[in-house]
């Protein structure tokens, strides 16, 4: 069993089906009017998270919470990280509480590796870190689709999948790159050349396999998955387009780019989306959308996660004890 | 007078082409005489130095190293870093002025001086910076720093941004008879990153310096020093087009010298591994080809030197999240025996890489060091190439410990260390 979870990079298709397989049992809790099960009583999560983002951090706590772990929130503001404190102080810091999972969200790459290499008892669960991986969200994606296509004979296999936006900078991307390729899915990076490096297809990046493309249309068509990806202005990604208005008539998701894609596709967006810019309202409030589920499935998935490192178990070798 | 006879070694010296076995005999601070063996009578000598089975070369002088002082004591001292330099058979380093205050005055330069007499390990010759205060702004007073003893002049860990000061600063040197030596990036092009550009930086989510970013620069020293009829250094040469830029520029007879790390020389980026802060540099590790490509600079004589850009950091600022961690590695005492693994693989002869360490840097600053002929100083450093050790913290002379190269099993040491005729390393130890 790992210890960890920092990326999908190196995940199996059966890890990952593992992860989907358990989340799906954690879905049906969350529907009872009574949503708290024992399995974690005793356990500590220590939610970590040193960037702000409240939909996944909450997401977790209410995971957590669910499986009756003791839950701890620091944030950038309440812990001593804003005056000065390192990340190894930090580290020694949390050690001292003997947390049996650190959820953790950064703004640097190779943040939670950091972590993992200087906390020994500790599981690391990755929820989020700078450009690199941001593993919950492409489970979450991935459960979502499963839900969606569980009438479809090959499920979530052999779909044509389009992720759309500013794939450089993007964490999500990175993942659910990962994921789909551990799938066999055909993969389109669909944006302008400033936003996709030509090294996505470099055979030590995801190979071949990949497609980029840059004009939006060609790049939906047949997609039986469109991803939005946030422009992410923090980023100053603002430098890579020459303005926002003409990016977004480059390749904002609207109805009638959407028209290139399969009928029976669907829209994922990891949120919080911006209206009008990589994404249209009409796509996002629309029945392709299923943003709304996202979110939903997001906390049975964190739910699968954290019982897996915190157990070392499947979910039905949990039940069976 | 105290005369010194070292026997039974194998000289090498390329400056006189040199790779025979020779008895070297020294007169106080300088050599006297280089003859065959047994020429000279053990009489002569009123001490006798066994060197059988080592090679006697000239001092090695390093180009690039960061002593950290003044201002930055915690991290190297003057003291420390000449030691970590003896250790490591240089008898001549040169050091950059990134300190605190910068090296933009005679009073820093006569104080870099003055510790570096003080330390008695090593030669230390201060390179005075281009622009005050590095800032890229106003031109240093270059002709105060060059009188005070400054050997050449850089902004080192800073390019010189603006062009035109750039121009006005060669055309001053040129003046002065000195070369100004040039970290190689526009940092509007490596804005931020900390690893080379490459699908591993991709991968790995960290912000990627581009090899176009040491290419643009090095493309426009060399037209600056074509136009100007100066001469230039290039500072840690990493990737493969900026290498065949030099060559070019040597081929059209522009005066531009080069110098490369051995960890350049060794190391792909694929050492960043797990984010590793002690593979972080800069210029960051590049990738197979651009190292084959430095290989084949060092081999045609495009490089004129391997130089360490030796740049010690308290492990404090190496443990961090790795985009904020220190950019910088040790260098001093792992070069000989990284630059002897050049020469076991067949990159290079062993005379080029004693080359590349000796006359190579003193013809690029115009030192009168780095030969053994008769009437030169006394600076040789007697070389065991079979020493087998493992590089750990014990052994390490400097105030930091960061180097990727940690437990590596290396080969060749200095054996004996003279400075001027002083035995400053004996039996591969500070003999004080
Ligand atoms: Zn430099």
């Amino acid at each position: 069993m790992r210890r960890h979870l920092i990326g999908i990079e190196g995940l199996t298709k059966e890890d990952i089906y593992s992860y989907l397989n358990n989340a799906a049992t954690f879905v049906e809790v969350s529907e009872r009017e009574l949503k708290k099960v024992p399995p974690l009583r005793g356990k500590t999560i220590v939610n970590l998270f040193l960037e702000p983002s409240t939909r996944t951090r909450v997401s977790f706590e209410i995971a957590g919470k669910r499986l009756s772990a003791d839950t701890i929130n620091v944030g950038a503001s309440d812990s001593s990280i804003t005056k000065g404190e390192t990340l190894l102080d930090t580290a020694r810091t949390l050690q001292a509480m003997a947390p049996d999972i650190i959820v953790m969200r950064h703004k640097e790459s190779g943040a939670p590796h950091f972590l993992a290499k200087h906390l020994e008892k500790t599981s690391i669960v990755n929820a989020g870190d700078g450009m690199h991986e941001h593993p919950t969200q492409a489970l979450l994606d991935l459960l979502t689709l499963k839900h969606h296509f569980k009438e479809r004979s090959a499920g979530i296999e052999d779909l044509t999948v389009a992720i759309v936006g500013d794939i450089r900078h993007s964490r999500v991307a990175r993942s659910n790159i990962w994921a789909h390729l551990a799938l066999n899915n055909r993969i389109n990076l669909v944006g302008p050349p400033t936003l996709i490096p030509e090294e996505f297809r470099h055979p030590r990046l995801f190979g071949e396999k990949i497609n980029i493309i840059h004009d939006l249309k060609t790049g939906l068509r047949g997609a039986d998955v469109v991803i939005c990806l946030r422009m992410q202005l923090e980023r100053q990604t603002d430098k890579f387009v020459p303005s926002l208005e003409e990016y977004s008539q480059e390749y904002c998701v609207n109805e009638r780019a959407l028209q290139a894609a399969n009928p029976g596709c669907v829209v994922l967006h990891p949120g919080p989306a911006n209206r009008g810019l990589e994404v249209s309202s009409a796509v996002l409030d629309g029945a392709q959308s299923l943003m709304q589920k996202q979110v939903n499935f997001g906390v049975a998935v964190r739910m699968a996660v954290l019982f897996a490192l915190a157990t070392g178990k499947t979910v039905s070798e949990g039940k069976s004890e | 007078m105290s005369k010194l006879l070292i026997k039974n070694g194998l000289v090498i010296d390329p400056a006189a082409s040199l790779e025979e076995p020779r008895d070297v005999l020294l007169n106080g601070a300088l050599i006297e005489a280089v003859e065959r063996p047994g020429a000279i009578p053990e009489s002569a000598a009123t001490e006798v130095l066994n060197a059988s089975g080592m090679w006697i070369t000239p001092g090695f002088i390093d180009l690039h190293v960061h002593l950290r002082e003044p201002g930055f004591e915690w991290k190297e001292t003057i003291e420390s870093g000449s030691r970590a330099a003896a250790l490591g058979g240089f008898t001549t380093v040169c050091c950059m002025p990134n300190t605190k205050p910068v090296n933009h005055n005679a009073e820093i330069t006569r104080f870099i001086l003055e510790q570096g007499r003080r330390a008695g390990a090593c030669r230390v010759l201060p390179i005075g910076s281009v622009s005050v205060g590095l800032k890229g702004e106003e031109m240093s007073p270059l002709s105060e720093l060059w009188a005070a003893g400054c050997v050449a002049f850089s902004d080192d860990g800073e390019p010189v941004w603006d062009s035109g000061l750039m121009r006005r600063a060669l055309e001053w040197a040129k003046m002065l008879g000195a070369r100004i030596s040039c970290h190689e990036e526009d940092k509007k092009l490596s804005c931020g990153g900390c690893m080379n550009e490459s699908a591993l930086s991709y991968r790995m989510g960290l912000n990627g310096m581009p090899k176009v970013a040491e290419d643009v620069m090095v493309a426009r020293d060399i037209e600056l020093a074509r136009a100007t009829s100066s001469k230039v250094h290039i500072c840690h040469l990493s990737s493969a087009r900026s290498v065949e830029l030099v060559r070019r520029a040597k081929h059209d007879g522009i005066d531009v010298s080069a110098e490369v790390t051995p960890h350049h020389l060794l190391l792909t980026e694929e050492t960043v591994g797990d984010y590793d802060t002690n593979a972080k540099m800069s210029p960051p590790l590049r990738e197979q080809e651009d190292v084959e490509a430095l290989r084949a600079g060092i081999k045609d004589g495009t490089i004129d030197a391997i130089a360490s850009d030796h740049a010690p950091h308290e492990q404090d600022s190496k443990l961090v999240e790795f985009s904020k961690a220190s950019f910088g590695i040790l260098g001093l005492q792992t070069n000989l025996p990284l630059t002897l693994e050049l020469v076991r693989n067949g990159t290079i002869s062993r005379m080029r890489a004693i080359e590349l360490w000796t006359r190579g840097p003193a013809k690029a600053f115009g030192l009168e060091r780095g030969t053994l002929r008769c009437g030169a100083p006394a600076d040789l450093s007697i070389i065991n190439p079979d020493y087998h050790w493992t590089l750990s913290k014990e052994l390490i002379a400097s105030k930091s410990f960061n180097t990727p190269f940690m437990g590596r099993a290396l080969s060749g040491i200095a054996e004996t260390v003279i400075v001027e005729g002083q035995v400053v390393v004996k039996a591969h130890k500070l003999s004080r």
